[in-house]
């Protein structure tokens, strides 16, 4: 029942993500959780296809995919996050409420 | 009574006709010709040396070229074709043609509205030099004989009805011509109006005819009336009295005939060809065209049309007596004629007739111009300011006698076909009005005698020193003058010359074979007694006038107590028909504006109030209310849906995102358990 052990880590680092996305006020963390989530889901990827064995490695290329996805998203993520930082003096999402009605 | 007549019906099916070949089949140009030239001259007329008049002179030209070598062909062998083309239908299986006929009868009358147009248009020239308006008179002169051509070239009665209207139309426009000048507004507004009066005749007439026969077309028509056709037989006498009716009024029969004097208010020229050739001649030239209905079939209504006719020749013949105005008296003396032609055609005398209006054509033409001659040297259309021309004006005054002798019927072309018109009159059976119509050449050689002596004789009244027309104008008269003198002799009874035949075999030559009863001989009795007539008619009118005295008025001494103030007045027809008119206008014009005011504004006020509150609902209920409630609601549902749904959006991106969670739980909840 190996498959099962990866699963439940994958889903128990996936809610520790929504967690820390719900939960967090500090920018940076919340970013953080978001790649727990994507971690999760590489594990998921990974744990099937090590048991099901594809003959194109379809599970291996979506996670390399994946990992390259996120490396560029939080690259912009933290970008953003500094401009946010260097203007408001602030990283918490609390005092970013400036797109509402 | 029938001996030395010959009904012509027997031998009408041998006539020997060709179709006339080129000339006929293309005869339709002449009657396109002059409303050509109409057109050319309201365009280019104001920038031609002479106004535009060459224009219209050229265009008769041709048409008088191409009449004359009709003419020959009939005169030699016969023409005889009809050709038409098919513009529409009118209801079911009337059919609405145009085109052209060339017969006898026709040709005779393209000759004459060509060759006496052409000859009025080349003296207009010289007598209108330096008027107002000449460019427009050319073009409305050209439009005048090109609606007649249309007339007279019309093989049914529709095209018939065109040209006889743009006729009508041309002599208003011309009779008005001096139009800064109310009276001659007046006499045109008149000649117009009695036209139309006559024209409803004429209308009717010929619906009334086409509906029993099946066609406008006068082959079809007189066909009928030969073949006794029944369903025309039912109304054959109401159809030929509404086109007499017509004919009244174009051809001045009492009396509709009160326009003919007052249209003396045009130019001369037009005068000259109104009653010689165009406008006169085409209530003649109607009924001699319908003559097979008059003869075979609606044989009730030429009593009437008798009666009419001589009442026209002997009374309206009266008015001349009296006239002041050389022009109204040959005017009169035109409506006098026209009861001779009337009368004959009425009586059975279709070639005495037609004989007539040809002499008659060329000798009215000639008087007019000469009293044109005569009024262009004097400056005066009154007899007063007259008086011994015969000097000053020597080429005038001799065609005039010529015209005079013609008109009087005293050996000229005018005693035979006045001769043949007694004889064909007495042969019917009309004695009374063939002596009236003696007595009416008795009254027609004294007028003329009058008119002579007043303008011709006696010495000089007028202001300034008359001198004779230039040449533009005497050579026409000169040309007249020819067929005057000799016109006569081309239908002496019994008589035929060698090649060409006479007069009356032209004529015969028609496209529905007909009985014509005319003197196969000369009555030599009749012609005696008509010529006695004339030449007492001359000597008393002589001796009454010609002495000269030192005021025109008192060599007019024709003073009758009692008849005198009647011929001024011209029997007070005039004045009737202008109380009739005025009676009646003022109780009619109430009532009309009593219906008008109280019926038809309450009608139409009604619609417009139903209207308005229609209207009123329409905006208030269906508008306002319905349509803008519609919009309205969706515009406040959409705005208080946003701004209820506007307070999700709160900033909190935690908040959309929990939101978002939120969502994808309860999608797998589905997807996992309810799936």
């Amino acid at each position: 029942m190996i498959l099962n052990q990866f699963l439940i880590l994958a889903a128990a680092l996936f809610a520790f993500g929504i967690y820390g996305l719900l939960v967090r006020r500090n920018i940076v963390l919340i970013l953080l959780s978001v790649e727990l989530m994507l971690t999760a889901v590489n594990i998921n990827f990974i744990a099937f296809e090590s048991v099901f064995r594809s003959s194109d490695a379809i599970g291996q290329v979506f996670t390399i995919f994946i990992i390259t996805v996120a490396a560029a998203e939080v690259g912009i993520g933290l970008a953003i996050v500094l401009m946010i930082f260097r203007n408001r003096k602030s990283a918490n999402v609390d005092d970013l409420r400036l797109m509402r009605y | 009574m029938q001996s030395g007549f010959l009904i012509l019906a027997q031998e009408a099916h041998e006539i020997q006709a060709g179709d006339g070949g080129w000339w006929a089949d293309t005869a339709g140009i002449m009657l396109v010709l002059p409303l050509g030239a109409f057109l050319l001259i309201l365009a280019v007329g104001k920038r031609m040396k002479y106004d535009g008049g060459e224009i219209a002179i050229g265009a008769l030209a041709i048409n008088a070229v191409w009449a004359s070598v009709l003419m020959v062909l009939n005169m030699t062998e016969g023409v005889l074709t009809q050709t038409t083309f098919v513009i529409g239908r009118i209801g079911s299986g009337l059919v609405f043609e145009l085109g052209w006929i060339v017969d006898g009868l026709s040709i005779l009358m393209y000759f004459l509205v060509s060759v006496v147009g052409l000859l009025v248009f080349i003296y207009a020239v010289g007598y209108m030099k330096g008027d107002r308006r000449v460019p427009w008179f050319f073009a409305a002169f050209s439009l005048f004989a090109g609606s007649m051509l249309v007339l007279v070239g019309a093989p049914n009665l529709v095209q018939m009805i065109i040209g006889w209207e743009g006729v009508g139309l041309a002599s208003y426009l011309l009779i008005g011509f001096y139009w800064e000048d109310i009276a001659n507004v007046k006499a045109g507004n008149k000649a117009f109006l009695v036209n139309k009066v006559a024209d409803v005749g004429l209308v009717l007439g010929a619906i009334i005819l086409a509906l029993a026969v099946g066609s406008f077309d006068f082959f079809d028509i007189n066909e009928a009336a030969i073949s006794g056709n029944a369903e025309l037989g039912a109304v054959a006498v109401v159809g030929a009295l509404l086109l007499f009716f017509g004919a009244m009024g174009k051809s001045a029969v009492f009396p509709l005939h009160i326009w003919l004097p007052d249209a003396m208010a045009g130019p001369t020229p037009v005068s000259a060809l109104m009653h010689a050739a165009t406008m006169v001649t085409a209530g003649v030239y109607l009924m001699a065209r319908m003559f097979p209905l008059y003869q075979n079939m609606a044989q009730e209504a030429r009593t009437p049309m008798i009666v009419l006719g001589a009442i026209t020749l002997f009374g309206v013949g009266l008015l001349a007596l009296v006239a002041k105005d050389i022009k109204r008296l040959l005017a009169y003396s035109t409506v006098s004629q026209l009861g001779y032609m009337m009368t004959a055609i009425a009586a059975g005398g279709y070639t005495a007739s037609m004989f007539h209006l040809f002499t008659h054509a060329f000798f009215k033409a000639l008087l007019f111009l000469c009293a044109g001659s005569v009024i262009h040297a004097v400056h005066s259309n009154n007899m007063s300011d007259m008086g011994g021309l015969r000097k000053y004006m020597p080429r005038t005054y001799w065609t005039w006698i010529a015209g005079s002798l013609a008109l009087a019927g005293v050996g000229l072309s005018g005693f035979w076909s006045k001769d043949e018109i007694l004889s064909t009159v007495g042969n019917e059976g009309y004695q009374f009005v063939m002596w009236v119509a003696i007595a009416g050449a008795f009254v027609t050689a004294f007028y003329m005698a009058r008119a002579t002596a007043l303008t011709f004789h006696g010495s000089y009244k007028g202001q300034r020193e008359p001198h004779e027309s230039p040449s533009v104008m005497t050579v026409p008269l000169i040309l007249l003058a020819i067929p005057t003198v000799f016109a006569g002799l081309l239908n002496i009874p019994g008589f035929s010359w060698p090649a060409i035949g006479n007069f009356t075999e032209w004529l015969a030559v028609r496209i529905v074979p007909m009985g014509d009863h005319h003197a196969e001989s000369i009555d030599w009795l009749i012609a005696g007694i008509g010529l006695l007539a004339a030449v007492a008619g001359i000597a008393v009118g002589w001796a009454i006038f010609s002495k000269d005295r030192d005021r025109q008025e008192d060599r007019d001494l024709f003073e009758i107590p009692v008849f005198y103030p009647l011929f001024r007045r011209g029997y007070y027809i005039d004045d009737v028909a202008l109380g009739v008119v005025g009676a009646t206008n003022g109780p009619i014009a109430r009532f009309v504006d009593w219906t008008n005011t109280h019926i038809l504004d309450a009608i139409v006020n009604g619609v417009g109030m139903a209207v308005k509150h229609l209207g009123g609902f329409v905006y208030g209920v269906i508008d306002q209310r319905g349509v803008d409630g519609v919009v309205h609601g969706v515009s406040a549902a959409a705005d208080g849906a946003g701004s209820v749904l506007r307070k999700m959006q709160t900033g909190r991106v935690q908040q959309y995102a929990a939101s978002f969670v939120a969502g994808a739980l309860i999608l797998v909840v589905v997807f996992v358990f309810v799936l």
